[in-house]
């Protein structure tokens, strides 16, 4: 909804992502700010928002295949997995500068995105639910067994390195990683915008409907499997050069549903919803990691697994509420505080 | 001959309580169209249940397995009430969600309470071993064989033949005409999930007499969603067709494919299975063939 006083007097301007100049002043404060943050704020802070960019590219990316296109995909970590390893052979045994092992990383995995998007030729819904289940196992095992990453050794790779510039610090990786995002975050923002993203959304909302406007399906769901696919790929390969040591285990079936909660946390389906859900479960996810232990220590008869079990239950909860009481997510919730806060002191 | 009469029964034997699970997962799709992906956790925490009254609490088998019976059936009414009943009327996406999430509640509960020590039954079958075909063959292996299939059956019975069945299966053909016929669909939901509860938790002893206890049971679990999709959604003897099937085929693949590709095919090979089904049968040997529009 445009603010008071807003008119649209060309089409330029109805299709402009910010209208106002307030919207490009909060913009680039907000960047500027995210920019700055390894100037004033310690390792910790740095280290939390990079993990936060982790998630908001895995659940941007899951929002576009779920959330807009609404095919289920459970395998996302084992395409993050993909990515991860395959940015870590490129740079670390084939010599391949990062710059180009990243976005190699993104297609490869979404390349295997759409080999597990095939049968959505066939089938729809639970069916191709249970393909991307079977994708998890499958990758995960082949990652297990191949020797080139390792098996379940593990493998190390190489920091990044762009052009001489070794990205080892926390500060350095955290530009990076925040750069990929924000420049990943605007694309997809742009795509939902585009002739691509709509059809996505006739997809979702009625298929038939969809084909009979003409909208080639199945081309365009492989191609949802394959830029939702190719989002994880990047995330995972900046993953790789963030630990710099990569296992199989890693990437478990566990984080794939913990990025369908994040996006069910942030709602389905809007821009905003994936970012919002990925800052409150990290957010959730480090008040785990300093409370729990503490509530361990207070409480012994509990027993030592406390601290590992309580975060899984956390979590698990609070999808569990999001999903009775807000299906549509932190979005709606926001969205109807804005309005409320705009109308006040009028109800509507 | 004799290593693959040895897979083949042991394959048989897990394969079994995979079509014990697998009916627990499939009584509930058949009634409410839910499909229940914390069917693994359920199985965990039944066999953790029981194992908790025999070794902690010093109860004689039997009765431990009568409680873990109950606190089977117990989480799995718990779970319709306070999780699945607040989303009726929601799409089958969400549903789908709510499983997944509840198992991921479920798995940090049963980690809280029991941890990751893996644990044991005591010994309450006879010890010995048969010779079939060649091959020596666990008698409790066999007795979990025997005991899946039972239950299976009594399973199946209850459902094809039995008067109060036939609101389950009204239910299942449709929710709005059952309850134009006077049938309380939401109990019919708390009947089925609470059977299913403790069915899984038999199957979750089964599966923990023939590999021990510990936190991977879930993952373990899961496959009998493979297994109920070979066999068809739908259909009750699929179910068992289907556990049997995925059962021997995976302990066929650790003896044959292993040597080969360097060891633990098991872990996938059900799911391998389940995607060449879905590409050439998407409705399993035994399914409804509907035909829907893509």
């Amino acid at each position: 909804m445009l603010p008071c006083g807003t008119y649209n007097r060309h089409y330029s301007e109805d299709m402009a992502i910010l209208r106002t100049r307030s919207h490009w002043g909060l913009l680039m404060a907000f960047l500027f700010l995210l920019a700055a943050i390894p100037l004033f704020a310690g390792y910790q802070w740095e280290n939390l928002i990079t993990l936060i960019c982790f998630y908001v590219i895995n659940a941007v990316g899951l929002n576009i295949l779920l959330g807009y296109t609404g095919q289920v995909a459970l395998g996302q970590a084992a395409f993050m997995a993909v990515g991860a390893y395959t940015s870590g052979i490129l740079t670390a045994k084939a010599g391949i500068p990062f710059i180009l092992a990243l976005p190699l990383a993104g297609m490869l995995a979404g390349a295997a995105g759409i080999m597990f998007g095939l049968p959505s030729m066939r089938v729809k819904g639970f069916y191709l639910a249970l393909v991307t289940l079977g994708a998890q196992f499958i990758i995960i095992y082949i990652m297990e067994h191949l020797e080139i990453t390792g098996g379940t050794d593990g493998m190390t790779c190489d920091f990044a390195s762009i052009g001489g510039l070794v990205l080892d610090t926390p500060s350095k990786i955290y530009w990076l990683v925040m750069v990929v995002t924000v420049i990943l975050v605007f694309l997809a923002m742009n795509l939902m915008r585009t002739r691509v993203g709509r059809a996505f959304i006739a997809i979702r909302d009625n298929d038939i409907a969809a084909e009979v406007l003409g909208v080639n399906i199945y081309y365009y769901k492989l191609l949802a499997f394959f830029i939702g696919c190719f989002y994880s790929g990047i995330a995972g390969a900046l993953w790789a050069h963030y630990t710099t040591s990569l296992h199989p285990s890693q990437f478990p079936l566990h984080n794939g549903i913990l990025y369908l909660g994040i996006i069910v946390v942030g709602g389905m389906g809007t821009m905003f919803g994936p970012i919002a859900g990925a800052v409150v479960m990290r957010g959730l996810d480090e008040i785990v990691m300093i409370v729990f232990p503490k509530l361990a220590a207070a409480f012994p008869s509990l027993g030592a697994n406390m601290a590992p079990a309580l975060g899984p239950m956390a979590f698990g909860l609070v999808f569990i509420l999001f999903l009775i009481f807000e299906p549509r997510g932190i979005a709606h919730g926001w969205g109807r505080l804005k309005s409320s806060v705009e109308h006040w002191p009028f109800a509507y | 001959m004799d290593k693959f009469m040895g897979l083949l029964s042991n394959g048989l034997a897990v394969g079994g309580v995979y079509a014990c699970v697998a009916l627990g997962f499939t009584l509930i799709f058949k009634a409410t169209r839910v499909f229940n992906f914390a069917v693994g956790n359920f199985v965990c925490i039944g066999a953790f249940l029981v194992w908790t009254c025999a070794v902690q609490f010093h109860l004689s088998m039997v009765v431990s397995i009568l409680l873990g019976l109950v606190g089977g059936g117990a989480l799995g009414f718990l779970c319709d009430r306070l999780f699945v009943r607040p989303m009726i009327g929601q799409d089958i996406l969400s549903i789908i969600i709510m499983t997944l999430v509840l198992s991921f509640f479920l798995n940090g509960l049963a980690m809280l309470i029991w941890g990751s020590v893996p644990g044991v039954y005591p010994d309450y079958l006879p010890r010995g071993s048969l010779g079939i075909g060649g091959a020596a063959v666990g008698t409790d292996i066999i007795f979990c064989f025997v005991a899946a299939l039972v239950i299976a059956g009594l399973i199946a019975l209850y459902f094809e033949r039995a008067k109060g069945s036939l609101a389950m299966r009204a239910t299942a053909e449709d929710h709005q005409v059952a309850q134009a016929a006077g049938i309380r669909v939401k109990n019919i939901s708390t009947l089925v999930w609470t059977v299913a509860g403790a069915v899984c938790a038999i199957g979750g002893l089964l599966l923990g007499t023939i590999r021990g206890i510990d936190m991977y049971l879930p993952e373990f679990g899961l496959k009998v969603v493979p297994a109920v999709l070979i066999g068809g959604l739908e259909s009750i003897s699929g179910a068992v067709a289907g556990g049997l099937i995925i059962g021997v085929l995976e302990k066929l693949a650790s003896g044959y494919i292993n040597p080969i590709v360097g060891g633990g095919i098991e872990t996938c090979f059900a799911y391998i299975v389940m995607i060449i089904f879905i590409i050439l049968k998407p409705h399993g040997l035994f399914g409804l063939k509907k035909i829907e529009r893509l």
